[in-house]
């Protein structure tokens, strides 16, 4: 049940994406950006928790997550750090992904070469 | 005169609305499966970590770090973009599609040199999703402070 749900929030965030490419000839760029700053947003007013709630890792995989998970770690680091915290938390509770994404980047582009199908 | 038979000029502006309507429905259903698919992946790894007795919030990380490794792997295959070709934004939006995007531009442009080719190149398309992320974020960081010092 759990996984149905995960499917359908998850296919759906795709879906949406699908019919902005294809009806607004937005770039993936543009995408990226709307829905991490969207994900922020929702995140605010309190909304993504509960769609989080409902709908596990449909919420989180879409990078809307990404989004959430910046709010999130601003709001609860203003909560325990003050001020300063506004501008820590959001790299913080998103390190992981971003150290990640940079090191697995970097060492298997150094591994491997691009491919000639590659585009 | 009954419209039975179109001119050219109609019946290829009738054909091209056709084929990316269908294309259209084709493009938003694949992308549903497979994105869909990737956070059904998602939730599996979690459910995996919290089984071996990982915490929920760390599980989380790891299900995104996992993500991660797994699409630079699949990119420097060539499997994900082939992926991609069918999928479109249901290989994007996911978490994937973030780590796609860092390792594509990488593997593209290490032949110019490994900083100011490879390294500088990686954030062509994740950079400003981390500019614009982190800025709402410290926007809202801001917005909350002022909120908890009001009220």
């Amino acid at each position: 049940m759990v996984y149905l749900k995960v499917f359908l929030v998850g296919g759906l965030l795709c879906a949406i994406a699908q019919l902005l490419i294809d009806k607004t000839k937005m770039t993936p760029a543009r995408i990226l950006v709307t829905y991490v700053v969207g994900g922020a947003v929702l995140s605010a007013v309190g909304l993504y928790d509960k769609i989080a709630d409902f709908a596990k890792a449909g919420a989180t995989v879409p990078l809307i997550g990404f989004g959430h998970l910046l709010a999130k770690g601003a709001r609860s680091a203003v909560e325990n750090e003050g001020l300063i915290g506004a501008l820590t938390g959001g790299l913080t509770a998103s390190a992981g992904g971003i150290s990640a994404a940079i090191v697995f980047g970097y060492i298997f582009a150094l591994l491997f070469n691009s491919k000639p199908d590659h585009k | 005169m009954q419209k039975s038979i179109l001119d050219k000029e109609e019946y290829i502006k009738f054909a091209e609305h056709r084929a990316k309507r269908t294309n259209s429905v084709k493009n938003t259903a694949a992308a549903f499966i497979v994105g869909g698919l990737i956070c059904v992946l998602g939730q599996l790894l979690c459910d995996l970590y919290m089984m071996i007795g990982i915490s929920e919030d760390t599980s989380c990380s790891l299900v995104s770090i996992s993500l991660i490794f797994l699409s630079c792997l699949f990119t420097a295959l060539g499997w994900y973009d082939r992926l991609a070709l069918i999928a479109g934004a249901g290989t994007l939006v996911p978490i994937t599609g973030f780590a796609n995007a860092v390792i594509s531009p990488a593997l593209d442009y290490k032949a110019e040199g490994l900083v100011a080719g490879m390294s500088a190149k990686m954030f062509i398309i994740a950079g400003p999703v981390i500019v614009y992320g982190t800025i709402a974020s410290v926007i809202y960081g801001l917005i909350y402070y002022i909120c908890t010092v009001l009220f």
